[in-house]
C-alpha cells in the first residue's frame, strides 16, 4: 500500500509527533513495509468467520466496588519526567 | 439591519455527563473520592502503565442499569467496551475507555413542561459507560501545565438527547430533570459546579418549518443549569446573525465563558478529531440478563413522577404543590413519612413548604440535618385539627419550639408554653362575662343594634385569655351571651 505525505503528517499530529523531511521519508517507507506485511492476511479466505476480539469466552468479569491497590503519591510521581511534589508537570498546552 | 429572530427555530441535543458516586474507579479500585491530594488516588492502571489490565466494577453496571430503567430505556444484553483515541498528557494511557457500538442503554424519553407549561416528551438516543479523564490544571503555574490524575478512571454516564430541544429554556428544563433522577437514584450528587455533572449542547439553527438540519456547533463548558440556558440562547443569536448576514454557520467545537457571556472557537472542523474506534480487548464482554434487569428494577426508590401522581391523585394536592415536595428526593420522603401518620395532605404540605422549608433556608441546612421527627408534624396537625391552636400560631410560635425540643410531644409544649387556645367553654364563658360586665353601656347598645361592638367584646376576651381563646366559639359564646 502506498503511504504518502499526507497520511503520514495525519498520523503523526493524531500522535502529537513531529518528523522532519528525512524521518517522513523513513517513516513512510516503514509504513508501507508494515501494511504489506500485514495485508498478507488479506490472502486468507475469512468468510464465515467471525471477527476475534476476545483471547478468552469469558463474560461479565467483574470486581466489587471497593477501594484497594492504590499507590503513594511519590510512587505514583515517579516515572514522570517532570514534576513537583503533587503533580506531573507538562509544557503549557494552552494559551492563558 | 434589524434581524427577525422569530422566522428561525434553534434546534439542541444535550450529551450530559454523569458522574457516578461509587466508591472506587469505573475499571481499577482506586478511590474515587473528591478533593483529596493531588496525584494520591491513583495505582498502576489508571497510570496507564504497560501491562496492566482493568477490570469493571459491579457497580457501574448497577447504576447504569437503574437510570436506564428510570429514563424508559432499552437495557442492552450484551455490552462490549471500545477505545477512544486520542493524546493528551491527562489521559495516560492514550485511549478513553468508553462504548461505541454497543451503548448499555437505548432509546428512552424524559418528560419535561415547554416553555407554554405543557407537557413534552424528550427523547434520548443513548446512555453509554466511561471513564473520566484526569484534570490537566493550566492557571496555576506561568510555564507548565499541572496534570492531577485522582479523577482518571472515574465512572460516567453520557446520556445523549435527540435534537429534539428547542430553546434553553427546555434544555434548563431536561437538565434539572435529569439532575432531579439521578439524585433520587443515589447515583450521582447531581452538582454542576463542581462538575459531577457536565453538559455540552450541539446547536443549530433553521428556517421555522424546515425539515433539514443545517450545520451544528457544540458549546461546551457551561457549568451550571442557568449557563447552558444562556450559552444556548447566545449562540443561537449568533448563528441566526451568521445566516441573516449571507454567511454560513461552521461546523465547529466552541467554548463558552460565563464571566463575559460569550462563545470562542475551540476547534474547527478541519482540527475535529479523528478518535478511531476499536473494540477493546482486555475488558470482557458485560451480559445483562432479564433477571438482573428485574431485581434492580424492585430495588429503584419511588421517582419523582410516581411521587407527583400519588400527590395529585391521591392526596388531592396541587400541581403546584405536588411539583415542590418532590422538587428534591429527601424533601419528598420527609413529606411522605407525615403522610403515612396523617390524612390531612394538604396541611402537612403547607407545613413543609411553609415554616419547615424557612426553617431549613434560614439555618442554611438539607432535611438530612433536620432533627424533628415527620411523626412530631403530624401531632402539631391534630393540635391545628382539633381546634386546640390556631393554624397562624401553629406555625410561628410553636414550631420553631419543636424544633428547639424536637424529643417533647408537640401537646406538651404547646400546654408548657400556653399555646392550647381555650374552648373549654367554662372557662371561656368566664371571660366573656368578665368582659360584658366591663362594659355595660356597649352591651346595651349592642343590644339596640350596634351590631359592630362585638369586635370590642372579642378584642377583651382575647385580652383576658392571653389570645388563647377560640375566636369560632368566642365569637359564638358572646353573641348568644349579649343576645339573652
Amino acid at each position: 500500500m502506498k503511504v504518502d505525505d499526507k497520511l503520514v503528517e495525519h498520523l503523526a499530529h493524531l500522535s502529537r509527533l513531529e518528523f522532519d523531511d528525512v524521518s517522513k521519508e523513513k517513516m513512510k517507507f516503514d509504513f508501507e513495509k508494515i501494511l504489506d506485511f500485514v495485508a498478507k492476511l488479506d490472502e486468507v479466505d475469512t468468510k464465515g468467520v467471525e471477527p476475534l476480539v476476545y483471547m478468552s469466552a469469558e463474560t461479565n468479569v467483574l470486581r466489587e466496588d471497593k477501594v484497594k491497590g492504590e499507590v503513594s503519591q511519590k510512587d505514583a510521581l515517579q516515572n514522570a519526567p517532570k514534576k513537583d511534589t503533587d503533580y506531573i508537570r507538562i509544557p503549557k498546552v494552552i494559551k492563558n | 439591519m434589524s434581524i427577525d429572530y422569530n422566522k428561525y427555530e434553534t434546534v439542541i441535543g444535550l450529551e450530559i455527563h454523569v458522574q457516578l458516586n461509587t466508591l472506587s474507579k469505573t475499571y481499577c479500585s482506586d478511590s474515587t473520592k473528591y478533593g483529596a491530594a493531588p496525584n494520591t488516588h491513583i495505582s498502576p492502571v489508571s497510570l496507564g502503565h504497560p501491562g496492566t489490565l482493568p477490570v469493571a466494577n459491579s457497580k457501574v453496571i448497577e447504576y447504569a442499569v437503574r437510570l436506564g430503567i428510570a429514563l424508559n430505556c432499552t437495557i442492552r444484553e450484551r455490552n462490549e467496551y471500545a477505545r477512544k483515541n486520542y493524546f493528551y498528557a491527562d489521559l495516560p494511557k492514550g485511549y478513553q475507555i468508553t462504548q461505541d457500538k454497543t451503548p448499555i442503554c437505548d432509546g428512552g424519553f424524559v418528560n419535561v413542561t415547554d416553555k407554554n407549561g405543557d407537557p413534552k416528551k424528550i427523547e434520548l438516543t443513548r446512555i453509554h459507560m466511561e471513564e473520566d479523564a484526569g484534570k490537566s490544571i493550566h492557571d496555576i503555574d506561568p510555564f507548565d501545565s499541572l496534570i492531577d490524575l485522582n479523577r482518571a478512571g472515574v465512572p460516567l454516564l453520557e446520556i445523549v438527547s435527540e435534537p429534539v430541544l428547542r430553546s434553553g429554556e427546555e434544555a434548563y428544563s431536561f437538565i434539572s430533570e435529569v439532575r432531579k433522577l439521578v439524585r433520587y437514584l443515589d447515583i450521582c450528587d447531581g452538582n454542576m459546579e463542581e462538575g459531577s455533572m457536565r453538559c455540552d449542547a450541539n446547536i443549530s439553527v433553521r428556517l421555522k418549518g424546515d425539515t433539514e438540519l443545517r450545520n451544528r456547533v457544540e458549546v461546551k463548558n457551561m457549568n451550571s443549569m442557568r449557563n447552558v440556558q444562556k450559552a444556548i440562547e447566545l449562540e443561537s443569536k449568533r448563528q441566526i446573525g451568521v445566516y441573516e448576514n449571507g454567511g454560513e454557520v461552521d461546523q465547529e467545537t466552541r467554548n463558552y465563558n460565563a464571566a463575559k457571556n460569550e462563545t470562542s472557537i475551540l476547534r474547527s472542523k478541519e482540527d475535529a478529531h479523528d478518535y478511531r474506534y476499536f473494540p477493546e480487548p482486555d475488558l470482557s464482554p458485560i451480559l445483562i440478563q432479564q433477571d438482573y434487569i428485574k431485581k434492580i428494577k424492585s430495588t429503584l426508590p419511588a421517582l419523582p413522577e410516581e411521587l407527583f401522581s400519588k400527590y395529585t391523585k391521591e392526596f388531592g394536592l396541587s400541581d403546584y404543590d405536588a411539583r415542590n415536595l418532590t422538587e428534591t428526593k429527601a424533601i419528598a420522603l420527609y413529606y411522605d413519612e407525615i403522610s403515612n401518620h396523617t390524612k390531612e395532605y394538604k396541611m402537612a404540605a403547607n407545613i413543609v413548604m411553609g415554616p419547615l422549608k424557612s426553617h431549613l433556608n434560614d439555618k442554611a441546612i438539607e432535611i438530612g440535618e433536620f432533627n424533628l421527627s415527620a411523626s412530631r408534624i403530624s401531632e402539631m396537625i391534630q393540635l391545628i385539627k382539633d381546634g386546640k391552636i390556631a393554624n397562624s400560631k401553629a406555625n410561628k410560635e410553636l414550631f420553631p419550639l419543636m424544633v428547639k425540643s424536637p424529643d417533647v410531644t408537640v401537646q406538651k409544649l404547646a400546654e408548657e408554653n400556653h399555646l392550647i387556645q381555650e374552648s373549654d367553654s367554662d372557662a371561656l364563658l368566664e371571660f366573656v362575662q368578665q368582659a360584658i360586665a366591663k362594659f355595660p353601656d356597649k352591651a346595651e347598645a349592642y343590644k339596640n343594634g350596634k351590631k359592630n361592638l362585638l369586635g370590642l367584646f372579642m378584642g377583651e376576651v382575647m385580652k383576658l385569655s392571653r389570645g388563647k381563646a377560640d375566636p369560632k366559639v368566642t365569637n359564638q359564646m358572646i353573641r348568644e351571651e349579649l343576645e339573652k
